[in-house]
């Protein structure tokens, strides 16, 4: 995962997403993602995994500067692999959570 | 963790808002002026119009779904405001007024925007010839149309309530009723009748661009009464004083995403960010229900007693969240309380428990007004005036705006029920008070403003 000095600060880049994948915990889902974004040329900045609310719960945050695909053929590509792992899976922008949950 | 700048909470609060709590951006619109649209002709004043309209908006459904796919919020409605016609109609003829009305439709067609708001005028005052050649165009134009628009202010606290044009309206309701009559006189579900209209609503029916806005605008319409039913039922038995402070954190919330969208969408359209209106906005989906946040207050069925209460806390603490998360808090902002565009609300109606004169008591302190609210067809016209003009003096004397969308069914009694299909929903046919309010509303004039006008 690379890292950048930036990653202090708590402004969203506006090329930065957050993908949660909620879902029963199986072999492969990280390597299922994982190679969707790899495709896409998307880098991942950060994983973390854990039971929320009673769900395995995988959250990434993943940086598309270096995107070779849209946004809208990336979220396709990842709902396509979240069917195939059986698991729900959101991208979204990180703004959306700067805005509601920071002042 | 050192690029996660959130919680898993945060993140799933986010998700399950959207997914399980219904919560969307109700609308995007975007507001047109079209003053520098005046013509000599009407065909040209319509050809400007319709050029304007679709070069300003010809984006606005594309951007709004790349938005909605980026940020995982639906964006249910695209929406276009336009200056009140009575002020670029010049000479206009009634004729003339229905082909502006029909090319303001086809420009709403062709952008695949849901409405176009502004068919309008404003008359507390007096009425000009051109506004009572708007009058009496309404009718037509609404039955013709299939997206416009149309809207009156009949009174406002500074110049009081015009009866004249109140005791007009009443009749034209009467006629769009029975003009659309073949489609459960869902003509009169676009026409509002306001008393202190603001001028940067973004919500239909009302929704119109000021004569004192700028040239353009994109103003957002938040939306999310399951979010804070959710919120306040996770809570339990709390006090007032907690309840108000969830009901204002979630208002907070929820209004941060809509000025988000809204700042993300104008400037894509390379428009400025007019205001994000926080309006709780309910649905007719089940859990969308702003009754059944009154409900969970602790009232068995709204319509009950202390529901002006609940509903006063409520839209206070909406307003109170929401003011602080946007600097540019405008439009209507507060709760709506639309009887059939909430299931909990025609639930209420049906069973008796929530009355006109009940609905009239509680829109005297949210926003907005007697809305959406079926009444039997043969209801007389001046009743119908009274009741906009009982409704109009809530608002001049509380310095707020209030509004009226009465459907007087065509051929339908208490009992029946009339269904609009998507958002307008399903209304049951409520009575009204029988006795007549003839004499009021012939005797003809205004009603002068209140002393709060005064104040300079």
């Amino acid at each position: 995962m690379a890292q950048t000095e930036s990653a202090q600060s708590d402004t969203p880049k506006a090329d930065r997403a957050i993908i949660t994948i909620i879902g029963a915990d199986r072999v492969g889902i990280i390597a299922g993602i994982s190679a969707v974004l790899a495709e896409a040329n998307v880098n991942i900045l950060d994983i973390s995994q854990s039971v929320i609310r009673e769900f395995f719960t995988m959250i990434m945050m993943v940086d598309l500067a270096g995107a070779a695909v849209s946004f809208h053929a990336l979220h396709e590509r990842l709902m396509r692999k979240g069917e195939e792992l059986a698991v729900r899976v959101e991208i979204q922008r990180e703004e959306i959570f700067k805005a509601m949950h920071r002042i | 963790m050192r690029h996660l700048n959130f919680s898993g909470e945060e993140i799933l609060e986010t998700i399950n808002m959207v997914r399980t709590e219904q919560l969307d951006i109700r609308t995007i619109t975007v507001g047109i002026s079209l003053l520098d649209c005046v013509s000599d002709s009407c065909q040209g004043l319509c050809r400007n119009i319709y050029d304007k309209v679709e070069r300003i908006t010809r984006d606005l459904r594309r951007v709004s779904a790349e938005i909605a796919e980026e940020f995982g919020l639906p964006i249910i409605n695209n929406r276009i405001a336009v200056t009140p016609i009575s002020l670029i109609a010049g000479r206009s003829t009634p004729a003339e007024l229905l082909r502006i009305a029909e090319t303001l439709d086809r420009a709403a067609h062709a952008v695949d925007v849901d409405f176009i708001g502004g068919f309008s005028t404003s008359v507390e005052k007096g009425m000009t010839q051109v506004d009572a050649n708007l009058f009496a165009a309404i009718p037509e134009a609404l039955a013709a149309t299939k997206r416009v628009c149309a809207s009156v202010n009949v009174g406002s606290t500074r110049a009081g309530l015009n009866m004249d044009a109140i005791a007009d309206i009443g009749r034209i309701i009467k006629r769009t009723a029975e003009l659309t009559r073949a489609e459960s006189s869902i003509g009169c579900a676009k026409l509002v009748v306001f008393c202190n209209a603001v001028e940067d609503n973004p919500f239909m029916a009302g929704a119109f661009h000021g004569a004192s806005e700028a040239e353009w605008a994109v103003n957002v319409g938040v939306s999310g009464p399951g979010v804070v039913l959710r919120a306040i039922k996770a809570a339990g038995d709390v006090d007032f004083g907690t309840l108000a402070a969830i009901i204002r954190r979630t208002a907070f919330k929820i209004t941060r995403a809509g000025e988000l969208v809204g700042r993300t969408a104008a400037a894509r359209l390379g428009l400025p960010f007019g205001i994000v209106d926080l309006s709780l906005a309910p649905t007719p989906a089940e859990g969308d229900s702003v009754a059944r946040i009154l409900e969970e207050i602790g009232l068995e069925r709204v319509g009950t007693h202390g529901s002006t209460a609940a509903l006063a806390l409520l839209n206070d603490a909406v307003k109170k969240g929401g003011a602080m998360a946007s600097s540019y808090v405008g439009g209507l902002s507060g709760a709506f309380i639309p009887l059939s565009e909430d299931a909990g609300m025609i639930e209420a109606a049906e069973r008796g428990s929530v009355t006109i004169d009940k609905l009239e008591a509680m829109t005297a302190v949210c926003s907005v007004g007697l809305d959406m609210i079926a009444i039997p067809g043969d209801t007389p016209a001046e009743t119908i005036a009274a009741i906009i003009a009982d409704e109009a003096a809530i608002g001049m004397i509380n310095k707020k705006t209030t509004a009226v969308r009465l459907i007087p069914a065509a051929g339908k009694r208490v009992g029946d029920s009339v269904d609009f299909g998507g958002l307008l929903g399903r209304a049951p046919v409520i009575p009204v008070n029988t006795n007549s309010s003839r004499r009021l509303i012939s005797r003809g004039g205004r009603i002068p403003s209140p002393l709060q006008a005064l104040i300079n």
